[in-house]
């Protein structure tokens, strides 16, 4: 899927308001939130205040997601446990996956090795974006998140959406 | 001025603001003192009660949005008062206590006694920003808010020294109801 269709399938889901901090394999996804005035994109310092902005927005009425590499959902743990599973906010999480292959950067290894256990310990459900299902799985994604009412996150590797 | 002095002053100056509280003595002194369904008592994730405003302000910016933030707190991210002055919603008005320690581990010492936090606030972008130091002054500078133009930062020292006030005792699954229910946002 292109970064055009998936982020037309997100917004056909409601989703308004992209709040995060930007990982290379987002760029064409972003490039696509940034220039569309229908929606709010909001440039983060850190990934826990942008799960911090995507609450606020939530109870303003908005529908948010919260953009982010794997390195900041480190970061965002204790935003995740005592905010938004604390108060049960349904939220949608596109995480990027650095560090998934022995060839990336050596800065991605341990991030990238505990990715999956760290969501699994918090108890996230999550779903990893292949190729062949994008589509399927957004719908998935959402449908939990909204029947759930909690966190639902987005695993994205690079080279899936392009 | 002692910390629910300052809640008290500010609290009967609002009418129907939202209000944010940050985790600790803040939010649990601002559900003893005037509980409402309009506040949002952050209970955890520490330093993000002015993201969480920030949020709302930019959702809603028909509403105006007050966050009660402690010295703590904001230091433990001062990237959002970068975030807060570069998007600059105007209906934003942040107020911080600032006892300069944290007060409820046993009142170790934060860094805001030599850190200007109105300054930062200013160099960050915000349109109006305060420093009070007497109840006069804060009582002055609520009685304002209506004209100042925001997001507006409102830095009160207030005194050190343990403040006893019970947990909130409302459930997060219900203080969250209750919020989006009164902003009229979200079935929840």
């Amino acid at each position: 899927m292109n970064p055009v269709s998936f982020c037309k399938l997100l917004k056909s889901k409601g989703f308004n308001l992209f709040v995060g901090v930007p990982c290379s394999i987002l760029t064409g996804i972003l490039n696509q939130f940034m220039g569309d005035s229908e929606v709010i994109y909001v440039p983060a310092t850190r990934e826990d205040e942008a799960i911090g902005i995507a609450v606020g927005a939530y109870f303003g009425g908005r529908k948010p997601i919260v953009f982010m590499q794997n390195s900041g959902f480190g970061l965002s743990i204790n935003a995740l446990a005592s905010l938004v599973l604390l108060y049960r906010i349904p939220m949608l999480l596109l995480i990027t996956w650095r560090g998934d292959s022995p060839l990336d950067a050596p800065e991605h290894y341990f991030m990238g090795k505990y990715t999956v256990n760290l969501l699994k310990a918090l108890e996230i459900p999550t779903f990893t974006l292949a190729k062949k299902n994008v589509g399927k799985v957004i719908l998935k994604a959402h449908a939990l998140m909204e029947e759930g009412k909690g966190p639902v996150v987005l695993l994205l590797r690079e080279g899936v959406i392009e | 001025m002692k910390g629910h002095e300052a809640i008290a002053i500010i609290t009967t100056a609002l009418s129907d603001e939202l209000i944010v509280g940050a985790n600790g003595f803040i939010s649990r002194q601002l559900y003893s003192i005037k509980d409402r369904p309009q506040n949002f008592y952050m209970l955890g994730s520490m330093g993000l009660a002015s993201s969480i405003a920030l949020g709302l302000a930019l959702a809603i910016p028909n509403r105006k949005i007050v966050v009660i933030d402690g010295d703590g707190n904001i230091l433990m991210n001062l990237g959002s008062l970068a975030s807060i002055g570069h998007s600059s919603p105007k209906n934003l008005i942040h107020i911080v206590l600032d006892n300069e320690s944290y007060d409820s581990t046993g009142g170790q010492p934060t860094v805001s006694s030599t850190v200007k936090l109105e300054k930062v606030a200013e160099v960050a972008g915000y349109k109006t920003s305060k420093k009070v130091s007497d109840v006069g002054s804060l009582q002055h500078v609520v009685a304002e808010l209506p004209r100042l133009e925001g997001p507006v930062f409102i830095l009160v020292k207030i005194e050190k020294g343990r403040e006893k006030t019970s947990r909130v005792s409302i459930a997060p699954e219900d203080i969250k109801k209750r919020f989006a229910f009164a902003i009229g946002s979200q079935k929840c």
